[in-house]
């Protein structure tokens, strides 16, 4: 899985790509701002920037770093769930609400991660899924504080309290910039993650692990701190993901919800920065749409898989980012 | 513990091994086309459920049960031979992700065709009469067709190693599920190889969904849970490993028929917690190569 | 607010192909009335992929009646109604995301549907912040609960308490007292028993053993052995859907059937077909509708006559049928009221006294909970006039608040 666009500046392009490069923070804020308008309708524009940033997290450790788990969704669900329980049981102010689940999106990552990072390959895919599920039942056990099958209801927030003003966070198109105001902040993150020293050593151990370590660079170190980094991330899309829908599903944590990741990065193209947020938008849209014409909306959305696999093999962005470099 | 006596605690063991067994099936092709292509097969679960819904339409069209037992791997094997040489050929060499997304996509598209052809219901299989009812098996009574089940794997299962141990073709199968890129290098036509192991593999996954078919009835969606239980069990065998398959695919069974004796709701995650277990002791599972696909 | 972009021009097209592809090609259009006022929008999630789409299918083919009927009659003075149904999935997310666009982007003026317990929570979570009125046609005992409850929600499903409750009151006294459930685990499983066991109080009802497996098994062998040893009278199975058909399969398979009574809270006419005689064949369980009832009842005749008359002779289902009062409450409360206007409609269903399909109903005023009938059902083995005569109508217990966990029980004052 050694792809060489993997990190868009290293090469030299022309040079209208590296400004756009060095600037794809703003540009993708811009373009989250404008987003919303071109959408069928908000709720699905928020649920794409909620999808793309889990994929995204998701992305640091498996495009970055090279690992694939299968049990990103517990990292999701856990953010999802610790917001919604801290405003539901707890009567937390929002926004520490979402530092919790933030918080519990990395505590989960770090114990499975500490537990999983010793196996390779395939094998930590299913022990990462493995232990997903574990938590995934802890929490459908817990009937009290989740709600078990039924989920988390109740997590409302009336109005949101920024800066001073009362925002209404049931008028669809506040909700969004809300919600988009994180998304942005945590893309600036990442991109600071990836251009800083730590960004080009998880590069390093995905593309020769012994040099890395030569190097004198501890590898599991490195790869519990993706893991946990990537827990972040994870667990903040969870958080806002209880706030957008005022519930908390149990399937937010099911291992198809840790599918869904690698599937959107796979579509939007691994590795590349922006690719898991195109992956997410075009599965969203492509399930939205076709659903809404007929029900058999499936296979539409299986033939897209065959089709991006056999003719855009980097992904739908990894794939036109290289056809702008060529 | 009220009630538990050692007879249940038996007939609990012989409906743990009829449950092992439809694993055992799944988990053994999922293995061969993982050892031998490198292909993780996210629509065996889909090939599964097919062979339940081709054997549905034969035994419609006048077919019975032991026709299908031969004709269903036949036509689901056939599908499958196309499958690899149409769609899944072009991906060789291009790393792991694109046959797992493209096989991901594939299955999507045939629960979904086979949705539109039969409908979103299920539809009732019958249990072929003379295999109907209860027998005595010493500890209890215990249904004859899931006994027959546990045969016609170990049927399966035999023919297999005759085929793998004493034919030459078995020969390469085994050296190329140990080293691919040797048995390259000597010269042998991989591709035809390929082929015919993702064929045999497709048409095994369809004669367990057929076998499963009598004990729980025909939906569409019948293969995408076993999926996900079938990839634990190769998992904790050691994936591209036949005797692991079989070894895990049994005892996988087992724990969950001894779960469900003691704390039955836990029955579900007892598989992902053995698989756990097994995997942080043991990380290529019990007869797996360590490191695949990193 | 771009409440006229672009795509408002296709808006109606669209909730048309949605409603369309769910039924086949309707013989009547949703949107002839659109020139003078808007129509008052339904929208209708259902889970028309996944496992209960066949059931969802004939929810939406329901509620077209329901619809047809209030636009023949002439509507709220000429205005018309229109279903706007949406595929949830079955998956309480995409059920909310579904509820946010059609109150936010399609502006419905009521919500109607559901088809499991997680999803009408979700859909009423939504709904009751934005307070639009949600009439759930799924089973739950949850929603009636004064956490969940607003005076926005209202059920006209029946409840898991009241569905076991009946069913247990006619088992019990006819099969005997030992009983042994098994039971999916969650929240509605257990509702289950708990209305099996409230029944049970007072009957001298022994209760063996619980066990308990986990939502969408597809093997019972492992469970079937220890139920057989408990040698119960009665065997309560606990679960829907496909795992009801699976677990009465096998243990038609176990020959558990020779020695026990086997009884479910709810036996579906879609899963009795899909499932076969054979697995069904002698259980006892309780239903909201069975359509056969027509020959007492003249509403059920009315209500299936005209779905046989828009669908090509078909007949309703009991979820099916849900999908109809469901919605048909909500318009009738419209035209009560004279208007759409949200708390009047709400006053005028809490005053709604109705005979729609299967006898008296009346919205509890504590939880809004319909207060109906249940019908406890039996498989036909002979005399079977075509496909979809499969039961018979065994006993049918009268509407009885009494029969419904208290509203105190549930939180509400009095």
């Amino acid at each position: 899985m050694a792809t060489d666009l993997a990190f868009e500046a290293t090469r030299q392009p022309s040079p209208l790509l590296l400004w756009a490069t060095r600037h794809r923070v703003a540009l993708a804020s811009l373009f989250l701002l404008l987003f919303p308008l071109v959408m069928p309708f908000k709720a699905l524009a928020v649920m794409i920037l909620i999808y793309g940033l889990y994929a995204l997290g998701f992305n640091l450790l498996f495009g970055y770093l090279g690992l694939l788990s299968f049990g990103h969704s517990a990292l999701f669900g856990a953010g999802a769930y610790l917001c919604g329980i801290a405003i539901v049981h707890f009567g937390w102010p929002w926004y520490l609400a979402i530092g919790l689940g933030l918080l519990a999106g990395m505590v989960v990552a770090l114990v499975i991660g500490a537990l999983a990072i010793r196996t390779r390959g395939i094998y930590f895919a299913m022990v990462t899924m493995a232990l997903s599920q574990c938590v995934y039942y802890l929490f459908y056990q817990a009937v009290d504080l989740t709600g078990g099958e039924n989920g988390l209801r109740g997590v409302n927030l009336k109005t949101v309290n920024l800066f001073g003003f009362d925002v209404d966070f049931l008028n669809p198109l506040s909700r969004y910039y809300i919600i988009c105001g994180f998304v942005i902040a945590a893309l600036w993150v990442l991109s600071r993650i990836l251009a800083s020293p730590f960004g080009a050593v998880i590069e390093a151990v995905r593309e020769n692990e012994a040099r890395a370590r030569a190097s004198g660079y501890d590898v599991m170190l490195v790869r519990l701190l993706t893991f946990v980094l990537s827990g972040a991330f994870c667990g903040l899309a969870g958080a806002l993901l209880a706030l957008h829908l005022s519930t908390v599903p149990i399937e937010t944590m099911h291992y198809e919800t840790s599918g869904l990741a690698v599937m959107m990065c796979l579509l939007g193209g691994m590795g590349t920065f922006f690719g898991p947020f195109i992956g997410a938008a075009i599965f969203l849209l492509l399930e939205n749409l076709v659903s809404v014409w007929t029900s058999h909306w499936q296979l539409f959305v299986g033939l897209a898989f065959m089709v991006c696999v056999l003719f855009f093999p980097r992904g739908i962005w990894g794939t036109l980012m290289e056809r702008m470099k060529a | 513990m009220a009630g538990l006596t050692l007879d249940l605690i038996g007939l609990q063991l012989f409906a743990g091994v009829a449950l092992g067994a439809v694993y055992v099936l799944l988990a053994i092709g999922l293995s061969l086309i993982f050892g031998m292509l490198t292909v993780v097969n996210f629509a065996h679960g889909a090939f599964y459920m097919l062979g339940a819904y081709v054997g549905l339409w034969l035994m419609a069209h006048g077919g019975n049960f032991w026709l299908c037992l031969v004709l269903v791997p036949l036509v689901v094997g056939g599908i499958g031979l196309a499958v690899e040489r149409v769609l899944i050929r072009p991906l060789y060499g291009r790393g792991i992700d694109y046959p797992l997304l493209l096989t991901f996509g594939l299955s999507y598209i045939i629960v979904e065709l086979v949705r539109i052809t039969f409908g979103k219901a299920g539809f009732p299989f019958d249990t072929p009469e003379v295999l109907q009812g209860a027998v005595d098996i010493g500890v209890g009574f215990f249904p004859l067709y899931r006994l027959f089940v546990i045969a016609a794997t170990a049927v399966i299962l035999f023919g297999l190693w005759l085929f793998l141990e004493r034919t030459s073709f078995g020969l390469i199968i085994r050296a190329g599920a140990r080293d691919p890129l040797i048995v390259r290098v000597l010269g042998v036509n991989v591709s035809k190889v390929w082929l015919i192991v993702f064929g045999m593999g497709t048409a095994i996954a369809a004669f367990a969904g057929l076998l499963a078919a009598p004990l729980q009835g025909v939906i569409p969606e019948m293969g995408g849970t076993i999926l996900a239980e079938a990839f634990v069990v190769t998992v904790v065998g050691g994936m591209g490993s036949l005797l692991g398959a079989v070894l895990a695919g049994i005892l996988v069974g087992v724990v969950v028929s001894m779960t469900s004796l003691f704390a039955p709701e836990m029955a579900k995650v007892a598989i992902f917690a053995l698989m756990a277990l097994v995997l942080l002791i043991r990380p290529q599972g019990f007869f797996g190569r360590a490191g695949l696909m990193s | 607010m771009t409440s006229k972009t672009p795509r408002s021009t296709t808006l109606n097209r669209r909730s048309l192909i949605a409603g369309g592809a769910a039924i086949a090609a309707a013989p009547f259009s949703f949107h002839t009335a659109r020139a003078q006022e808007p129509t008052i929008k339904i929208g209708f999630p259902v889970p028309l992929t996944g496992p209960y789409g066949a059931e969802a299918q004939d929810q939406v083919r329901a509620a077209e009646v329901a619809i047809a009927e209030f636009n023949a009659g002439g509507g709220l003075g000429g205005r018309k109604a229109e279903l706007l149904v949406r595929d949830d999935k079955l998956n309480p997310g995409e059920a909310a995301t579904r509820a946010l666009e059609l109150i936010e982007n399609d502006k419905a003026n009521f919500i109607v549907g559901s088809l499991s317990a997680a999803v009408q929570l979700a859909i009423n979570n939504v709904t009751k912040q934005r307070g639009v009125i949600f009439n759930s046609i799924s089973q739950s005992d949850a929603i009636n609960e004064v956490a969940d409850f607003s005076k926005y929600t209202f059920h006209e499903a029946l409840t898991p308490h009241l569905t076991a409750g009946a069913v247990g009151r006619y088992a019990f006294s006819k099969f005997g007292k030992k009983v042994a459930f098994l039971t999916a685990d969650y929240a509605y499983g257990h509702e289950m028993v708990r209305g099996f066991q409230e029944a049970g109080k007072g009957m001298g009802v022994e209760v063996l053993g619980d066990i308990r497996h986990p939502i969408g098994a597809t093997d019972f062998s492992t469970l079937l052995p220890r139920l057989q040893s408990m040698k119960p009278d009665i065997l309560v199975i606990n679960n829907f859907g496909r795992d009801q058909q699976i677990a009465l399969k096998q243990a038609t398979d176990f020959g558990l059937k020779k020695t026990t009574k086997i009884v479910v809270p709810i036996m579906l006419f879609t899963g009795r077909q899909s499932a076969g005689l054979a697995a069904f064949d002698g259980v006892v369980g309780g239903t909201s509708y069975y359509w056969g009832i027509e020959d007492q009842l003249p509403s059920a005749k009315s209500f299936n006559d005209q779905f046989r008359k828009l669908h090509g002779g078909r007949v309703p289902s009991d979820y099916g049928a849900m999908g109809y009062a469901g919605v048909r409450t909500v318009l009738q409360a419209v035209k009560n009221a004279g208007t759409v206007e949200t708390d009047k409609v709400i006053t005028a269903l809490e005053s709604l006294k109705y005979d729609y399909y299967k006898g008296p109903q009346y919205f509890r005023k504590c939880d809004h909970q319909s207060v109906q009938s249940v019908m406890i059902i039996e498989c036909k083995t002979k005399d079977m006039r075509n496909d979809a005569d499969v039961f018979q109508v065994v006993a049918n217990e009268a509407p009885n608040e009494a029969n419904l966990r208290s509203c105190e029980a549930l939180g509400h004052k009095a």
